[in-house]
Parts: structure tokens; sequence; C-alpha cells
């Protein structure tokens, strides 16, 4: 039982770093992006590319809560007691960076957008720093367990700790870009297509080096990850090397379809490696899977929960990005628009279907 | 200087905790009952405009759409932070009870997930997709939205009629029936009681907005149509609502019998109990104040044996275990206010009915349109004393007679940090999301200056202006 609940809880939080890690790395590039004028162009991709996808991609971060206090609800209670300081500013992080993306897309004067524009940026580097130093915490075995806090500051403010929140930024940094490349092909953004392309490629380096440090960071500070890391995460750890340095060669070679998924295939690795390094631990060193997991009934209303998700959110997320990708969810419209758009009318095509008004 | 951080530092967590979950609570609840009822209102409005290309319509529910963008987005944002919380304040509770009170968040996120994916498709599918694809493309967002809050609120009537687990002699959960857990004997009727308030206070809110609108001598088609889509939903919702209260009321007088001698404010157990409208409680005991009703309260807690009818009082639990006298106060205010503000809104919509039923138009006193205007605001009034009274006549229990609140807050002395930072957050959240709902409307009515290309056929009757 602690298994399963322990593969949907990494389920969930690998979705969460894939997709909601593209979303707070596109928020990345737009910080990067320059000043108004000269951010313009990119920041439209951005907008594209995310608006209709966030609210989405966010909720896997609660499927992770809602998986880890209900099947591991001792973890939980020590996560949140020793990791007070972090998660309340991850917390903070995404009030501003919803709402001031959603706000973004509202308001017409570039003061306003400006504004918003800029909470929505800088905690979108927050954030994954937050859960990334978060993650450090875990993983490098500084969250106690049986209802005592660990130490409120080094527990985040630590080689592991810090290690993992660059890495948050960074991988989400490099996801984005890939995700980008893509999505300004589609828009007809030749300019756009190369600018990201060049940032997902300095991403990819960035992260490599990154990695490289790790490990020595990791040997020092996480001795219980690195065991796991170099035994049984091996695989998966050449797995993300693999998957890295295909993305870049792909990247090279223009062809943006295979290197959005080498990346996403790297991260993933990388997450489910750190998974593998500390099993059978929730908490290295300190729980185990098995003393934490909660009993049946609740693993297997979890279990039933994941499958409604598989028959029932899956196919309707696949909608969503198919419709998306496909161009038929342009743009709330609240937008300066020119006046014949400004009811974001249907094309003339489609006034067919409609009753009594087309036969006017 | 250390001693005097630490002595900043060490405050009791426990008070501040409390009030920054009830503000975080009270904030998002406020977008709830949008989140609810906007897609089926705005889901009234397409369909009128598709249907009978009515232009007025789909100009309305194309607006309501976008304004539903940001209060989702509001709304989504304050819940994530409840989930925090819920970790960041009361550890002791999710690591002792997360395995139960926990499951009902499973589904719940399940119809946020589907709520949020379809929000965007028909958000973003105006311009693009067909008018009935894009229709259907709602539907969702309405049934995932009473889903979620059912869900939401199973949890929370778990807290009230902890059920569906095992305890060993330790006290700690050995089992747990996931069914028993969601399907409370609590749940039902709150459920149902919050699902009705949504689209209460949510039709109430939109119409009311309207309202004022006509007030000011916006008085089109369009205005109209704007404030007799949601004011109808919510004159409908309202009489069903004070039946769902009244059973729950019954439920509660049943199975909760210290809230309910707090809502009712009896200090002693007795028959022929008066109804105390407002008034307070002493410390010592006594009643102070208010305005006594002879035998109301023991009629309307068992019709069938009127005044005979036996309310247990305060005094049949020690006093640790029950709500302190403040508390009461607080209990009992709230119920008051929360059944006066059923009651006009009942008045208002009986207007609403009678008048339509004989002269099949709204009413049009400027009377009414002021009370309509004023009905957003109250209903969302009733809906926070609501709230109150649910949350503090349990006290002192998180989990109802199982845990205190006070064993199960978190042992960070820094919470009245995080409160004080929570409040400037949110209010400059708050001032920011009326900002931008202007802004938006503000543009929409320059829009309606303007001729409006209209979106179905060549049809003239597009938007009048102001
Ligand atoms: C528009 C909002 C609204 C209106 C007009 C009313 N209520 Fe209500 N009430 C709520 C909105 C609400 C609520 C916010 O939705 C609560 C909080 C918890 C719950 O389940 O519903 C609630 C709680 C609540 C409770 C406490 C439940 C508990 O502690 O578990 C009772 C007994 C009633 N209500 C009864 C009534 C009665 C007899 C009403 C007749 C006028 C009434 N309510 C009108
Ligand atoms: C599913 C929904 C809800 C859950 C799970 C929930 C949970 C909690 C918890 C854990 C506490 C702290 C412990 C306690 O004081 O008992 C609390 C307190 C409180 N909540 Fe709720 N709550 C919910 C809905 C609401 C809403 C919508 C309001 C809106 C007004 C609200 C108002 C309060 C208040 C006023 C308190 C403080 C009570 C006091 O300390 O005297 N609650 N709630
Ligand atoms: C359909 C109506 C509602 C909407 C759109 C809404 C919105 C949200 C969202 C988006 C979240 C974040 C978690 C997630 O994305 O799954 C959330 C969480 C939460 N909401 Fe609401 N909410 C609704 C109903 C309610 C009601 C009725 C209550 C309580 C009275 C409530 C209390 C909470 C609580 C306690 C959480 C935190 C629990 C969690 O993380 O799942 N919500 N809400």
């Amino acid at each position: 039982m602690s298994t399963i609940a322990a593969i949907i809880l990494f389920t969930t939080v690998i979705a969460y770093t894939v997709f909601g890690g593209a979303d707070f790395g596109a928020g990345f590039w737009d910080l990067m992006a320059g000043g108004a004028k000269r951010g313009e162009r990119p920041r439209r991709v951005i907008d594209h590319s995310i608006g209709p996808v966030w609210e989405a991609n966010h909720v896997w971060l609660i499927f992770c809560f809602v998986v880890l206090w209900t099947c591991f609800p001792e973890a939980y209670a020590s996560i949140t007691l020793t990791l007070f300081v972090p998660l309340t500013l991850a917390a903070a992080g995404i009030v501003l960076r919803g709402a001031g993306f959603a706000f973004r897309h509202a308001v017409f004067q570039t003061r306003d957008r400006r504004v918003f524009g800029a909470f929505f940026a800088t905690s979108s580097v927050l954030v994954p720093f937050c859960l990334g130093a978060v993650a450090g915490a875990i993983a490098s075995g500084r969250v106690p367990a049986g209802g005592q806090a660990g130490d409120p500051i080094g527990s985040w403010i630590n080689p592991t700790s810090i290690l993992g929140g660059v890495l948050a930024v960074g991988t989400g940094a490099f996801l984005a870009a890939t995700f980008l490349v893509w999505d300004a092909r589609r828009l007809d953004e030749a300019p756009m297509v190369e600018y990201f392309r060049r940032r997902a490629v300095r991403a990819a380096m960035a992260m490599g080096v990154v990695s490289l440090v790790g490990i020595f960071i990791l040997r020092e500070d996480a001795e219980y990850l690195f065991g796991g890391l170099t035994s049984r995460g091996l695989p998966l750890v050449i797995s993300a090397v693999v998957g890295g340095t295909a993305a870049l060669l792909l990247l090279h070679r223009q062809s943006h379809r295979g290197a959005r998924l080498a990346a996403t295939a790297a991260v993933a690795a990388i997450v489910l490696g750190w998974g593998v390094a500390q099993w059978d631990y929730i908490l290295p060193e300190s729980l185990t899977l098995e003393a934490a997991v909660a009993p049946d009934g609740t693993v297997i209303a979890i279990v039933v929960a994941a499958g409604l998700a598989v028959v029932f959110i899956l196919p309707a997320f696949a909608l969503l990005f198919r419709l998306d990708q496909r161009g038929f969810l342009p743009e709330e419209g609240a937008d300066d628009t020119p006046a014949e758009r400004r009811l974001d009318s249907p094309l003339p095509a489609v006034t067919k279907p409609f009753g009594r008004s087309s036969e006017q | 200087m250390h001693s005097f951080l630490t002595g900043i530092l060490a405050v009791d967590p426990v008070p501040w905790a409390r009030a920054q979950m009830a503000f975080t609570l009270s904030a998002h609840i406020i977008l709830v009952p949008l989140g609810v009822s906007w897609a089926f209102i705005t889901l009234i409005a397409n369909y009128r405009g598709v249907r009978h290309g009515d232009t007025d319509a789909l100009v309305l529910a194309q607006r309501w759409s976008k304004y539903m963008a940001i209060t989702f987005a509001v709304g989504a944002v304050t819940g994530t932070v409840l989930s925090f919380e819920f970790g960041l304040l009361w550890p002791r509770f999710m690591g002792q009870w997360g395995e139960a009170f926990g499951i009902p968040f499973a589904f719940e996120g399940l119809f946020f997930f589907a709520e949020a994916i379809f929000v965007s498709i028909y958000i973003f599918g105006w311009r693009r997709m067909k008018p009935w694809p894009h229709f259907f493309s709602g539907i969702p967002i309405a049934i995932c939205g009473i889903g979620g809050s059912v869900s939401v609120i199973a949890a929370n009537a778990w807290m009230n009629d902890p059920s569906g687990f095992t305890l060993d002699k330790a006290g700690r959960i050995v089992e747990v029936d996931p069914w028993g857990v969601i399907f409370n004997d609590a749940m039902p009727l709150m459920a149902a009681h919050m699902v009705v308030a949504a689209y209460v206070v949510g039709g109430f809110m939109i119409a009311s907005v309207y309202a004022v609108g006509m007030v000011r001598g916006r008085r089109d088609r369009y205005h109209r149509l704007g404030f007799l889509i949601p004011f109808t939903v919510a004159a409908i919702a309202v009489p069903i609502q004070i039946g769902v209260g009244d059973l729950l009321a019954g439920w509660v007088y049943q199975n909760q019998p210290v809230k309910f001698a707090a809502i009712e404010l009896v200090p002693k157990t007795a028959s022929n109990v008066p109804e105390t409208l407002f008034g307070r409680l002493n410390d010592d005991g006594t009643v102070s104040g208010g305005i006594a009703i002879p035998g109301l309260a023991s009629r309307l807690a068992n019709p069938s044996m009127g005044t005979d009818t036996v309310i247990q009082g305060l005094d049949a639990v020690p006093a640790g275990d029950r709500p302190t006298a403040r508390q009461v106060t607080i209990v009992h205010w709230s119920w008051d206010v929360m059944v006066g503000s059923g009651m006009l809104l009942l008045l208002l919509s009986l207007w609403y009915g009678a008048v339509w039923l004989f002269r099949r138009d709204m009413p049009q006193s400027r009377l009414f349109l002021l009370m309509a205007s004023a009905s957003g605001v109250l209903a969302m009034i009733a809906m926070q004393a609501g709230w109150v009274v649910s949350e503090v006549g349990r006290q002192p229990w998180i989990v109802y007679n199982l845990q205190r609140v006070n064993d199960a807050a978190t042992a960070n002395t820094g919470v009245w940090i995080t409160f004080i930072g929570v409040v400037v957050l949110y209010a400059a959240l708050a001032a920011a999301t009326v900002y931008v709902l202007r802004s938006m409307s503000a543009r929409f009515q320059r829009e309606d200056g303007h001729d409006l290309p209209v979106p179905y056929g060549p049809s003239d009757h597009s938007v009048s202006e102001p």
C-alpha cells in the first residue's frame, strides 16, 4: 500500500514539476525580457502560451498536497511544522503570481500591466525557489518526524536546499524555453523562435553545470540521497543526463518537438531519481513510507480518485491542450483588439449553426 | 537584545492561527458563490443569446465570462493558500486526522481541476469555437462548481460530525472507511445549504450591480436583462435556502446541542425557552439585553411539541467543553443576522414574484431597485454570518468532541507575523481585484458608446446607449 501511495504522490510531484515548472519558467523569461518595449514580443508569446493553461497546471500542486496529507499525514505535519517559512513565502508568492497574471491580462494601461507583470514575474522565481528548497530540506534529512519541528532556518537555508531551489528555477526555465520555442513557431513569430531557442540552450548548459556542482554538494551534505542516487537511482540520473543532452542536440538541429519531449523526460527523470534515491523513506532516515502510510481505506480512496483523474481529467486536460495548440483559444478578448473583433465574434464561417439569427 | 527578540517572537500562536484561518476563509468564501453559480447564470444568458439570437444576452454572457476569469483566478489563489494553511497552522490536526479529514479534498481536487480546464476553454473559446460546442463547454463548469463545493463541505461537515474511522487505544486512526468520512451525517444538509447559498449570494451579487445601474437611470434592455437573469435565479433559491436552513437547524438541535444552545442563547436547560433577539451572555451565565419572544425558541426547535420542547442549555456540559460567553454571544448575533437577512431577502423575492405574477414585469419602483442594489451585500453578510455560527459554535473543538483547537495548532510562534502579512496581502489583492473589475466595466461602458458590431447576423438590436 505504501508503495502505491508513494507512486501516486510522485506522479503528482512530477506532473507539477513539468507543467507547473514550465509555467514558472515562462514567468522567469518574462522577468528576463527587459523593459516594456524590448520585452513586448517575448511577453506576448508567454501570455499566449500560458494564458489558457496556467490554472489547470497549478492544480497539480493541490493534488500533491492532498495525496501527502491523506496518505502520509505525519510527513505532511512534520514538513509544514519545520518548513513554515519557505512554505509561507511560497503561498504568498502563489497569490501574487496568479493574481498578477490574471490581472495583467485584464488591464490595458502599460503602467498597470507593468505593475501586475512585475508581481507575476518575480513571484515566478520566488515560488519554485522556495519549493525547491523545501524539496532539498526533505531530501537532505532535515525534517524530523514525530511532531517536533526541525531548525526553522537552517532546514531550508543550507547547501542542498539552495541547490534544490536553483535547480527548480533553472529546470523550469529550461522547460519553459523549449515549450516557448514551439509556441512561438505556432504563432508565426520567427524571431521569437530563435530568441527562445537560444535561451533554452543557455538554460540547459547552466543546468548541466549546476548539476555537476550539485554532485559534490550532495556528497557532502546529503549522504543518504547521494548514496541512493549513485546506486538504485543511477539509471535515472543517467537518463536525465541523456535527456538533457538530447534536448540540447535537438534544439541545435531545430527539431523543436523532439527537444520538448527530451527536456520533459530529463526533468521527469531528475524528480523520479530523487524519489528513488530516498527510497524507502518519506523523510530520509527519520520516517519510512511504511511507518507513515495511512490505513488502507484512505489509500484506496486516493487510488479511486487517481483512477477517476485518469478517466475524466486527463482527456479533458488533453482536450484543453489540443484546443490551445490548434489556436481555438486565442484570447479572452479582453484586449485592445480592433473594433470589429471587440466582441470576440466568431469567424463568419461559424455563424451557420445558429438557428434563428442566421435565418434572418 | 536577544531576549527582547525572543520575547517578541514567542507569542502564543493559537489565537493568531485562528484569526488567520478565519480571515483567509472569509476572504475565500466571498469568491466561492461566484465560482459556483456564475457559470450557470452566464449559461442562461448564453443560451438565450444563441437560441433566440438575443444580442444583449450574448454580450452579457461574454462579459460575465471575462469577469469570471478574474474572480475564478482570485478564488483559486486564495483557495491554494488555504491548503497551505491546513498544514502551516494546524499540523497536529492534519497529522492526526489527515487520513480521514483529507479524503474529500481528493475529490474536490478532481472537480476543481475539471472546472479549471473548462473555465479556460469557455473563456478563451468565444472567438473561435462554434457556438453550441462552446456553450456545452460551459456546462461542466456549473456541475463541477457544485461538486467541488460539496466535497469541501463534506470535509467541514466531518469536523462537526467525525465518522468513518476506527481509533486504537492511543487515539490514533487505525482504519478508515472513506465512504463514511465523506457521507457523514452532517454533510447532506450542510452541503445543500451551502450550494443553495452560493446561488442566492451569487445571483444577488450580480443582480445588484445592474440594479445600481438602473437606479442611476440605465434602464435599457441590456441592464434589465443583466438584472433579471441573476435576480430570478436568486429569488427562486431563497425560499429553498430557508427551508434547508430550517432542516439544518433541526439537525444541529439533535446532534450538537451545545451549538444549538449558543445559537438560541440558552444558558440553562429548560422548556418554554424564549427566542431572544440579540442580547448577550455574561460570564456569570446570565443573559442581558435583547428582546425576548416567549416560548418561540422551543416552538421552533420542535413544532410538534410546541412550548413543551426542552432545549439543552449551555450548562449541560463543563465550561471547558463549550464556547466561552463571548463566543456564545458572537454565535447568537451571527445567527440573528443570518436569519434576519434571510427574511429580508425572502420579502424582496416575494415582492418580485408577486409583481411578476400579476404584471408580467419586474417591480419598477425606486424602493425595490434600492433594496435590490443592497441584496448582494445582504446575502453575503448572511453567508458569512452562517459560517461564523457553524465554526465558532463548534468551539472549543476542531474535531467535534475529539480534538481541541489548542491541541491542533502549530508550535511556530511567528504566526502573528504571517497573520499581519496575510491581511496586508489580501487587502492589496482586494483593492487590485476591485480596480481591475471596475476598469473592465468602464471599458465595456465606453464600448457601448460606439456602434457595436453585432456578433450573430445582421439584425440591429444592438446594445442601446446608456
Ligand atoms: C445566503 C446565505 C444564507 C441564508 C439566507 C441563510 N443561511 Fe444558514 N448558513 C449559510 C448561509 C445562509 C452558510 C454560510 O452557507 C452556512 C454556514 C455553514 C453551512 O453549512 O451553511 C449556514 C449555516 C447555518 C446553520 C449552522 C449549520 C452548522 O453549524 O453546521 C444553520 C442551523 C442555518 N444556517 C440555518 C439557517 C436558517 C434557519 C435560515 C433561515 C433564514 C438560514 N440559515 C439562512
Ligand atoms: C470547508 C470549509 C472549512 C474548513 C475545512 C474550515 C476549517 C477550519 C479550521 C481548521 C479552523 C480552525 C480551528 C477552529 O477554530 O475550529 C476554523 C476556524 C474558523 N473558521 Fe472555518 N473552515 C471552513 C469554512 C469556513 C468558512 C467558509 C468561514 C467563513 C466565514 C469559516 C470561518 C471560521 C472562523 C470564524 C473560525 C474561527 C473560529 C474561532 O476560532 O472562534 N470557516 N475553520
Ligand atoms: C466551486 C466553488 C469553489 C471554487 C471555485 C473554489 C476555488 C478553490 C480553489 C481553486 C482552491 C484551491 C485548491 C484547488 O485548486 O483544488 C480551493 C481550495 C479550498 N477551498 Fe475553495 N472553492 C470553492 C468552494 C469552496 C467552498 C464552498 C469552501 C468552504 C466553505 C471552500 C473552501 C476551500 C478550502 C478549505 C480550500 C483548501 C482545501 C484544498 O486545498 O483543497 N471552497 N478553492
